[in-house]
């Protein structure tokens, strides 16, 4: 698959404190890619490069193949964590404003808008200002201005801080959207079940380097530990239990169920498979839970930041 | 991308519809022009006020040197002792009672003169019964050494010298008038002009940080782009104001002395009674001359040249000081931070006017003021306010070749202090601080 955005070995010092360490990273065109990693780990610093913002000390960014340059600026959209809009300015006027910046023409920019404020159903909100809004009805209209270029990558810091559950999802299934119309998306954010639900790639930044990256099915394969969470019924639990307990790795496992006598993490090492221990309990107890235990994006991202 | 256009647009018309901005506009006129109105009226009222001054003259030396006029009434007392006198005043609640002691020796009346009044007596008028008993005093004793008054009035002389440069040039002193007055204004404007729309640039700088569109914006146009883009419009906006506040204040100004009648250039303060009384003194003839003095006075001025250098000065001093402004704007997180940082701005301000003032008045062309209208953070007020009096063209380019590189200078500097300032949040900048943000 073809790379829309490049990141090449790029660091970057503020005076003495390294914010970046050689970090490369590949964003595959039209995924939507998890910029994952703690706070003060660089996520910012390596956004605001490929914005422009700030220049790299060492390293290259190459968007479609050529090297970062002005006019790429309106090829991206970008809704930094740190957002907000003039506060007495017109919703309309300040729309209008922020889309010519990103190069648009102001009557292009009009339809666009009038477009997206039926779809998200706020088209009287024109003549208002922004301080006339909710908090969650100005990220509308940030989200807005960000998406309104159709840009070919799309960057959110944190997206849907401010929104209520419905307008998360909202905003969610608009980014969905713009991803199945062909826009990649880099989606920075701390929120593990988000990154679950909608990336396919992450990287995970730690410490200004990059510790982790890849699709993030690959990841997960390479973290599961062959364990299997298991419930089983049986009238001599007891004995049950230590025949398991002689012949397998166990863990104690905590999840809901109506009522198993035994629950139970049990791990199986590399040549053994699944339908091997499935056997063997089936003999022993009646199976009434039995699910391999994958690891969450949660559980990848603390493992790693921890051991590194 | 260039976006300086569409951003000096944005910044100028949200300056000027602010509502503050359009109130400020059309009501600080108003306010001024009221208290000018007030003023005048009350000094009106003032020396329109009707005073009776008794007088008691017991040595008979000076009793018909007091004319009464028509704001004045000088009541003579004869036949009365001091304390029966000071009783009938006071009780009349006339404004005072001036006493002339009986002496023998015509050199001692002087010094038996009292004034008796309920309150402390104005100024003007204690030096005007001075005046008018020195100058009898001083013909009577003339007279008693022989001096006829005849000659004592021949005597009176006034001199006027007219002055000319080598190379010809006439002037006087109401030349180096109009040229103080001239250069002051051109640089006091500037002063007010700096303070005023530096500031609004700050704090329109900081707005962008604490609302937090600065990331969303500086993503889109380069940081310089905007600093420009701020300061221009910024200006323009003050440009508008200024030229509105002119205008208006002038018509309002002609309406205002219309409907009331007041005659503003009549103001009547107590230096300017004196400056009447000595201007009445004098013939007709001399006041013409005075006026054509003026108008020579006018011509003399090297109109050309103000212009130019008032222009070039005017745009290179505001653009240097506002560029600092904005990257104090960007440096801080809000308004209060400012104060630390304001200071090492507003000395040199300061600085030049008081230079200005002092010295140039003094000595346009002594080491001070020559020096000062080279230092680029000085040289446009004190270069403003030395022009009038002609600075060869070779200082004045000098000067403003500084003020330029400076200027470039200070772009660069605070475009680096802004480019990392807008985004650091929370973090106290302090002069340290700064310097390293000079290298990132």
């Amino acid at each position: 698959m073809n790379n829309l955005l490049v990141a090449d070995s790029v660091s970057k010092n503020f005076g003495k404190f390294k914010a970046l360490n050689q970090v490369s990273i590949g964003v595959p065109m039209g995924s939507i890619f998890g910029l994952l990693g703690p706070n003060g780990a660089g996520k910012t610093t390596l956004i605001r490069i490929i914005n422009q913002i700030t220049m790299p000390d060492e390293g290259h960014v190459y968007l479609d193949g050529q090297s970062l340059k002005p006019e790429h600026i309106k090829d991206i959209g970008y809704l930094p964590e740190e957002r907000g809009l003039y506060k007495s300015m017109k919703v309309g006027e300040q729309a209008l404003y922020l889309a010519q910046l990103k190069g648009m023409s102001k009557s292009e920019a009009k339809n666009r808008l009038k477009y997206w404020f039926e779809k998200l159903e706020i088209g009287d909100w024109w003549n208002k200002k922004i301080q006339e809004l909710s908090k969650g009805q100005a990220q509308k209209i940030q989200f807005i201005v960000t998406v309104l270029h159709r840009p070919k990558l799309l960057i959110f810091d944190e997206p849907f801080s401010g929104f209520d559950p419905i307008n998360a999802n909202l905003i969610k299934d608009e980014i969905l959207k713009l991803r199945d119309e062909g826009a990649t998306v880099i989606f920075s954010t701390h929120r593990m079940e988000s990154v679950e639900e909608l990336c396919d790639h992450i990287a995970l930044l730690h410490k200004s380097n990059k510790i982790l990256d890849g699709k993030l099915n690959d990841i997960k394969r390479n973290f599961k530990t062959n364990t299997f969470e298991i419930g089983l019924q049986s009238s001599k639990s007891e004995s049950v239990l230590s025949e398991i307990k002689n012949s397998f790795e166990v863990l104690p496992a905590t999840f809901k169920n109506l009522n198993d006598d035994i629950k139970l993490n049990i791990k199986i090492n590399e040549s053994t498979s699944p339908n091997d221990l499935l056997s063997f309990l089936t003999s022993k107890a009646e199976v009434h839970h039995f699910v391999e235990v994958i690891p969450t994006a949660n559980d990848i991202f603390i493992q790693t930041v921890q051991n590194n | 991308m260039n976006h300086l256009p569409l951003i000096i647009k944005r910044e100028y018309l949200t300056k000027v519809k602010n509502k503050s901005f359009i109130i400020m506009t059309f009501l600080s006129p108003l306010i001024m022009i009221a208290l000018i109105a007030l003023v005048s009226y009350l000094s009106q009222i003032n020396s329109d006020k009707k005073r009776t001054i008794s007088v008691l003259d017991e040595t008979g030396y000076l009793i018909d040197i007091f004319e009464s006029t028509d704001n004045t009434t000088y009541l003579k007392l004869t036949g009365l002792n001091l304390d029966d006198a000071k009783e009938i005043v006071k009780e009349k609640e006339d404004y005072g009672l001036l006493h002339i002691g009986n002496v023998t020796s015509l050199d001692d009346v002087g010094k038996n003169i009292k004034f008796y009044s309920e309150e402390s007596p104005s100024l003007t008028i204690i030096s005007g019964l001075e005046r008018k008993v020195e100058k009898r005093l001083q013909e009577m004793k003339l007279q008693k050494d022989g001096v006829s008054l005849e000659q004592i009035d021949a005597s009176k002389t006034s001199i006027d010298i007219a002055q000319e440069s080598f190379d010809g040039e006439k002037s006087s002193k109401i030349d180096n008038i109009i040229k103080l007055a001239f250069g002051g204004i051109a640089g006091y404007l500037l002063f007010m002009f700096i303070i005023i729309y530096g500031n609004m640039i700050m704090r329109s700088v900081i707005e962008e940080k604490t609302s937090r569109i600065i990331e969303v914006i500086i993503s889109s146009v380069k940081p310089i782009q905007l600093m420009m883009g701020k300061i221009i419009g910024t200006s323009l906006a003050g440009v508008t104001q200024f030229a509105i506040w002119v205008i208006l204040g002038g018509v309002m100004l002609t309406i205002v002395s219309a409907i009331f009648g007041i005659d503003m250039a009549q103001v009547n303060t107590p230096q300017q009674e004196i400056v009447n009384q000595a201007m009445s003194a004098q013939g007709s003839d001399e006041v013409q001359a005075m006026a054509e003095n003026i108008i020579t006075a006018i011509n003399n001025l090297p109109i050309g040249n103000l212009v130019v250098a008032f222009i070039f000065f005017f745009i290179g001093g505001y653009l240097l000081y506002s560029s600092l402004y904005a990257a104090i704007g960007a440096a801080v997180d809000n308004e209060t931070d400012t104060q630390q940082f304001m200071l090492p701005i507003l000395m040199p301000l300061i600085l030049a006017v008081y230079v200005g003032v002092f010295t140039v008045i003094e000595d346009p062309h002594g080491t001070v003021s020559t020096v000062f209208s080279f230092i680029p953070l000085t040289s446009p007020v004190v270069m403003l306010m030395r022009i009038p009096f002609g600075v060869p063209l070779w200082q004045q380019g000098l000067s403003l070749l500084l003020l330029i590189g400076t200027f470039i200078f200070a772009v660069w500097f605070a475009a680096k202090i802004y480019r990392v300032g807008i985004l650091m949040y929370g973090k106290k900048a302090t002069y340290k601080e700064l310097f390293k943000w000079l290298k990132y």
